[in-house]
């Protein structure tokens, strides 16, 4: 899809290499896959912690009188309930309330929010946005200018003096090593832990002091390898692949984060009808009975001997040690317990449909 | 990176141990470590018959599942059954545990065409 020579690189990419990352291109980018390996990297983080570049992400500030008014209009979730200071994980639909982008919004000030959007979207999403021309709302793309770190896991919260006032799904303005960040409680792996949003010339000198602070507690850089067997586990939806313009939030099971009752906003008459006549399939998320090969995304999924969708995100899970996924299926084989069967290279191999998250964390 | 001396290699990264008509095969520490942690062996049935440059063989790993190709013809005659439970073997001593399959010869001669340590190492770049 893109050559070489067009892939963007983050202000970290001669970190990476110090730290003998494995390149490859991801959404537009070239990111590191892995550095020591992706099950050791799955484990630093589930076990104590680990550190991820997550400056692909795009940065856009929103800010203006209209600012709220905006952001409901184009987003599924209600802004108006955000304080000062709190994270809301969001959807951006189109008119037929397929998925545009998941995001995640901050309100950093009472009129001025930070939106975090994918790697692969960031200039579709900025044109989606822009397009509207909200009134007496700017929409700045801050993607350049940002770079992002994610400090996540168990030890992450004994870094910074900062973590038992700084609650999940907050953010806060902090120095770290003596850099200006927005630290938030955020993460897509599961864990505690953090996401740091710093000016891009600041990056390296974070970075290498997160490892060297991080060290007593075993940490290691993490690639997209384990962030994605991580995020996986945890049925975290990945836009392109579980989520797309051509699905609903209701089909993916993300209906809560859909408020109805907040007023117009782009996709909503299509949601509302969804909602009532009711969806024709659903994205499961599933685990293999028995050893198999790890299931793979466009993999076939049967019920009954016949096929009733295909896996939209699948690997071998290294927390569990078998085979996880996530599909699309019709609601008729959509029910937890359901035992289906997936297809690879022409054999058949058992699962069963499992209730999300595949992995269950916590007391 | 290691190229033991007393094998045979393919330009396809398995290599070649010869004891007598059998050819033991694995894949080579370069391949291991390009392919990065392997979580699932798919060996031949034994019996199978499998032709020189064919694949014949999966491994896969977290990111992605890799053909493995017979680098001779002939008959299966045994597999590493450890694999299935300790996949893991190909990453940690991918010339000696880590190897995958054993086949009855058919064409001896095929060997030739096989590379040498030291081609198996320029061809890598190593």
């Amino acid at each position: 899809m893109h050559s070489a020579e067009t892939l963007k690189r983050t202000p970290l990419y001669a970190s990476h290499l110090e730290c003998g990352a494995k390149m490859v291109p991801f959404g537009g980018w070239e990111m590191p896959v892995q550095y020591s390996g992706i099950l050791a990297e799955h484990t630093a983080v589930r076990e104590r912690v680990g550190l991820f570049d997550i400056s692909h992400m795009g940065e856009f500030l929103v800010s203006g009188p209209n600012a709220e008014r905006a952001l409901n209009g184009l987003l599924t979730n209600d802004v108006t309930k955000l304080a000062v200071g709190q994270a809301q994980y969001t959807l951006m639909c189109n008119h037929l309330g397929g998925v545009v982008d998941d995001l995640i919004v901050y309100r950093l000030e009472p009129s001025v929010y930070l939106v975090i959007v994918n790697a692969g979207n960031i200039e579709k999403d900025f044109l989606w946005m822009t397009s509207p021309a909200p009134e007496s709302a700017v929409i700045n793309n801050l993607s350049d200018r940002f770079a992002a770190l994610a400090l996540q896991g168990p030890a992450a919260s004994k870094f910074f003096d900062f973590s038992p006032t700084l609650p999940h799904f907050h953010i806060q303005r902090h120095q770290v090593f003596g850099k200006e960040c927005w630290v938030a409680r955020t993460g897509y792996t599961g864990e505690d832990g953090f996401e740091l949003f710093c000016e891009a010339t600041d990056a390296p000198h974070l970075w290498r002091m997160l490892l060297a602070w991080g060290k007593q507690f075993g940490i290691l850089p993490c690639g997209l390898g384990a962030r994605d067997t991580l995020r996986v586990e945890m049925c975290y939806p990945l836009h392109g692949n579980d989520i797309t313009e051509k699905t609903t939030p209701m089909e993916a099971g993300l209906g809560k984060f859909v408020s109805f009752d907040k007023g117009a906003f782009v996709g909503r008459d299509a949601l509302v009808e969804q909602k009532a006549k009711g969806v024709g399939r659903r994205l499961v998320a599933f685990t293999m009975t028995e050893k198999s090969p790890p299931p793979r995304p466009h993999y076939a999924i049967l019920a009954g001997g016949h096929k009733v969708g295909e896996i939209t995100s699948g690997t071998q899970s290294p927390t569990l040690g078998i085979g996880v996924g996530m599909g699309y299926v019709e609601v008729a084989a959509a029910s937890v317990r359901t035992a289906i069967e997936i297809e690879i290279r022409g054999k058949r191999f058992p699962a069963v449909i499992q209730k999300k998250p595949i992995l269950k964390k916590g007391p | 990176m290691n190229v033991p001396k007393n094998l045979k290699y393919a330009k396809t990264h398995e290599w070649v141990r010869v004891e007598g008509d059998i050819a033991v095969v694995g894949i080579t520490d370069h391949a291991q470590e390009e392919l990065t942690d392997v979580v699932y062996v798919e060996t031949p049935a034994i019996g199978l018959r499998v032709e020189a440059g064919k694949e014949c063989a999966v491994v896969e790993s977290v990111k992605a599942a890799s053909d493995i190709y017979a680098p001779v013809t002939g008959d299966v005659v045994a597999v590493n059954e450890e694999l299935s439970d300790a996949p893991e073997l190909l990453n940690q001593d991918p010339y000696a545990k880590g190897w995958m399959f054993k086949v009855k010869m058919s064409d001896p001669s095929e060997l030739s065409e096989l590379l040498s340590p030291d081609d198996y190492a320029h061809h890598i770049g190593a």
